[in-house]
């Protein structure tokens, strides 16, 4: 809620001493509701009072740092609910979940697994970012926990699930240099829970059974001047947790109440009942709908392929849609009798189809001109990839002085400007290349071999 | 302090839309708040999941499903059978590929006769998808849709070059929904509803198609299209956009390279099927999220896993 003249003016000294500017406090105080005066002008607030101006005018929903180093992730800090309006800023994070009773080989075949599972795609990392390890109560099991994770080497921001403060204390000993989150502080134990992490600012997770006990958690941590915060409602139904999940962000961005201002943490794990495609289906829900730590019981490339994809899209700041500078680019060394190939500037087409043509060896020249950053038919349908474009960047790109091969293979997709290419571009000998990508090893293989036949 | 939950009210309502006759004909729409937000308001009618058949052999879909459908896919009649028996969906999807010019190029008078004998052989509805080629979609339409009168079907989809032919067909003259595919984007949908009303078909008798792709390829303009749609249809109460939305999301999703890549050639990557199922998962359960009100699959561990995610969420 902004504040009001009248909000305001409760917090000046009500002196009326002029020393503003203004004949009275409530003058000054009505400026600076409307956004005309800065409060800084009253050389008599108190600290109070501008502390209270502060928090109300801070954004709606925290930013949270989680990890440290390469590890380190921001989480919160968004501004909307839908991405059209503006964008979303800061991308959910998956974690895979771990637990001091899970033998040996569960514990090794997780972590080869999220260290298999890491890859990069149109530029940026896919990996899980989180090792949720879960305490059951037995202190040395958990211990050897983590030092069995941290130890492994694989990159990852850690969880720390125990409810125990006299646990958790030990156990922050082993990665507090980490910046991990912790996790557990209930009603029962909050006070404990905040005294470990009084002065660190660690992320601290808070658990209740619905929104009302949550809410009134939040509230009191508050009050324990704790705000690193981290939220979550356990133990409720899929239909519940959407709903609850859903209510925090739109009580912090909608009914602009603060104290639902801070990221989620959603197990989507025990929500899936032991159904690997089910946890993709729900994964997917709070990728889209506010979920900021997305707890896996495991990864493996089935699972991630669609999930970051989607996070990636979902995270896409639709005023600046993902592109790459036109230009022209070599590939496997492309030297002066390589051919030429022609795509959009288009980021995910573009990556796609340099990964093919890396896969398959070939040296070739990228040519990219400017299609608007659209995928090869979008950008065709909006006639900003045509016969002329695509010429006047060939003319104009030098691409002719970099190598002798007259060859420009040109998209499947858009098979039908050939005739309209080869008019402009005499010399050149206008090769329609596959519809998929992924047929370009192939199909380059075959030019290949084709072009030095001619040639011998 | 107490907890006060945050309710959105809106002036307007997504239609309720009826496929299919009898027993087994539901009804899509008539949510006035955005997907299973109950505690906005009226939620509507579930999201209904279909599966997708074709007119010819499954040649190019995957060995799982080969060998499931053998015995029945010659047949789209059998093959409907066997589906509505054994599978469960919420309604079929025939697909008319052997109808593409670029293929077989079938007659639309073989193509009426095959989906009146397939549509009186089930009591599950039924949706009519074509080839993707507006001319031959066109004609095709018309025939089918005389053919299975009576049966209030849903054609998958009228565009902006022929809803005057289908519109006319399935909408006005012989009693079916009419499907109004765009290309993600909300004032081409609302154009081709509007469009529509013109030439006389009633805004009730409209589900959309406002695209598709799969997960990772552009899926945010799809995401923000629909978000979009439905903001304005409840938020303003527009009209031209209140109609539900289905999206056939198999005929994506099975094309993209996680999908289709053999596993000699992605030995990291894992099962091939799997993969494709996680796809077709993840793209269904995300689109119905935004709003879908219907989604297309393939593959029956799709099916049951939506099925299981709409009953756990609406
Ligand atoms: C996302 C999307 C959009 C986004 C654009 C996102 C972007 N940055 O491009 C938005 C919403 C902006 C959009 C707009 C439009 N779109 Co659009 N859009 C799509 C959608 C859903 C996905 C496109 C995509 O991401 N493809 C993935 C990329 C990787 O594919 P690609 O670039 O083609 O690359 C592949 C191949 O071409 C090949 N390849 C690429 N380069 C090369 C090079 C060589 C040498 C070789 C051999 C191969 C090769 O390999 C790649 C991987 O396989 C498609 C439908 C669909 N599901 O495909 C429609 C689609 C492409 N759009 C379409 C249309 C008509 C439009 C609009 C013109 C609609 C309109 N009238 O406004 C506008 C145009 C924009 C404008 N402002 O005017 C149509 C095109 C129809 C046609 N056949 O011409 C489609 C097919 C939808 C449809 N069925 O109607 N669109
Ligand atoms: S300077 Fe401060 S105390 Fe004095 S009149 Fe202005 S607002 Fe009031």
């Amino acid at each position: 809620m902004a504040l009001t003249g009248l909000d305001i003016f409760k917090l000046t000294p009500k002196k009326n001493c002029k020393d503003c500017g203004f004949p009275t406090c409530l003058a000054f105080s009505m400026k600076v509701a409307a956004g005309a005066m800065e409060i800084e002008k009253c050389p008599h607030m108190s600290e109070a009072a501008l502390e209270k101006l502060s928090e109300a005018t801070a954004p709606l929903m925290k930013t949270i740092k989680i990890g440290k180093g390469d590890n380190e992730y921001a989480l919160g800090g968004e501004t909307v609910l839908f991405r059209h309006e503006k964008t979303f800023v800061n991308r959910n994070r998956f974690a895979v979940i771990f637990s001091d009773s899970m033998g040996e080989e569960v514990i090794a075949s997780k972590l080869e697994n999220i260290r298999k599972v890491n890859y990069i795609r149109i530029g940026e990392k896919m990996q899980v970012e989180i090792a949720a390890l879960k305490c059951t109560g037995n202190k040395e099991a958990y211990l050897n926990l983590i030092k069995r994770v941290k130890e492994s080497g694989v990159a990852l921001t850690y969880m720390l699930i125990c409810e125990d403060a006299a646990i958790l204390k030990d156990a922050l000993e082993l990665v507090k240099e980490d910046h991990p989150i912790v996790y557990g502080a209930t009603k029962d134990n909050y006070e404990a829970m905040v005294s470990i992490v009084k002065g660190t600012k660690l992320p601290l997770g808070l658990k209740a059974g619905n929104l009302q006990e949550l809410y009134e958690l939040v509230e009191k941590v508050q009050d324990l001047e704790y705000k690193e915060l981290l939220l979550a409602v356990e133990g409720a139904s899929i239909k519940e947790t959407f709903k609850n999940v859903v209510q925090m962000r739109r009580t912090a961005l909608k009914e602009q109440d603060r104290k639902f201002g801070y990221p989620s943490v959603v197990f989507v794990n025990e929500l899936s009942g032991n159904d690997k495609f089910m946890e993709i289906a729900l994964a997917s829900l709070f990728t889209l709908k506010y979920g900021s730590i997305v707890v896996l019981e495991d990864i493996d490339f089935a699972k991630a392929l669609p999930l970051f994809a989607l996070r990636q899209n979902v995270y896409t700041d639709p005023q600046r849609p993902m592109r790459v500078e036109p230009d022209v680019y070599g590939v496997n060394g492309a030297d002066d009798n390589a051919p030429v190939l022609v795509t959009v500037d288009f980021a995910l087409t573009y990556f796609i189809v340099a990964g093919e043509v890396e896969r398959s060896k070939a040296p070739v020249w990228l040519a990219i001109p400017d299609a608007g950053g659209y995928s090869v038919l979008t950008a065709w349908a909006a006639g900003k990839f045509g016969g002329s474009s695509i010429t006047k960047f060939i003319k104009e790109s030098g691409i002719a002085d970099k190598t002798k091969s007259r060859k420009l293979i040109i998209p499947g997709l858009v098979a039908v400007l050939k005739g309209e290419i080869e008019d402009e571009l005499p010399g050149w000998e206008i090769i329609v290349g596959p519809e998929e990508a992924m047929h370009l090893p192939k199909f380059l293989k075959e030019l290949q071999i084709s072009t030095a036949a001619v040639n011998a | 302090m107490a907890f006060k939950m945050s309710v959105q009210d809106y002036k307007g309502k997504i239609n309720e839309v009826e496929i299919g006759k009898g027993d087994k004909a539901f009804k899509i729409g008539g949510q006035a708040t955005m997907a299973f937000y109950d505690f906005d308001g009226e939620t509507g009618n579930s999201p209904k999941v279909g599966m997708e058949i074709l007119d010819v052999f499954p040649e190019e879909w995957i060995t799982s499903l080969k060998d499931l459908y053998k015995d029945v896919a010659h047949s789209p009649v059998e093959w409907a059978k066997f589906v509505e028996k054994e599978l469960g969906p919420d309604f079929i999807c025939l697909r008319f590929l052997g109808a593409d010019p670029n293929g077989l190029d079938k007659s639309p008078e073989e193509c009426g006769e095959i989906a009146k004998a397939v549509v009186e052989a089930i009591h599950l509805p039924l949706v009519i998808a074509g080839t993707g080629n507006h001319d031959k979609d066109a004609k095709l339409f018309e025939k089918v849709a005389a053919a299975v009168e009576g049966h209030n079907c849903l054609f998958l989809a009228a565009t902006e070059d022929n809803y005057k032919t289908i519109g006319a067909a399935a909408g006005l003259a012989y009693g079916h929904k009419v499907g109004a595919e765009s290309s993600v984007d909300i004032n081409l949908a609302k154009q081709l509803n509007v469009l529509m009303g013109q030439l006389g078909v009633k805004y009730e008798d409209i589900a959309m198609n406002i695209g598709c792709s799969a997960v990772g390829y552009g899926f945010e303009y799809l995401i923000s299209t629909v978000d979009r749609i439905r903001l304005a249809a409840l938020g303003q109460n527009d009209k031209t956009l209140q109609m539900p939305i289905m999206t056939p999301v198999s005929f994506e999703t099975w094309n993209v390279k996680e999908t289709v890549a053999e596993e000699e050639d992605a030995p990291e990557w894992g099962d091939k099927e799997e993969r494709g199922i996680a796809m077709e998962v993840s793209t269904a359960a995300s689109i119905i999220a935004v709003g879908s009100d219907a989604v297309i699959v393939r593959h029956p561990k799709s099916l049951a896993t939506i099925k299981n995610f709409t009953e756990a969420i609406a």
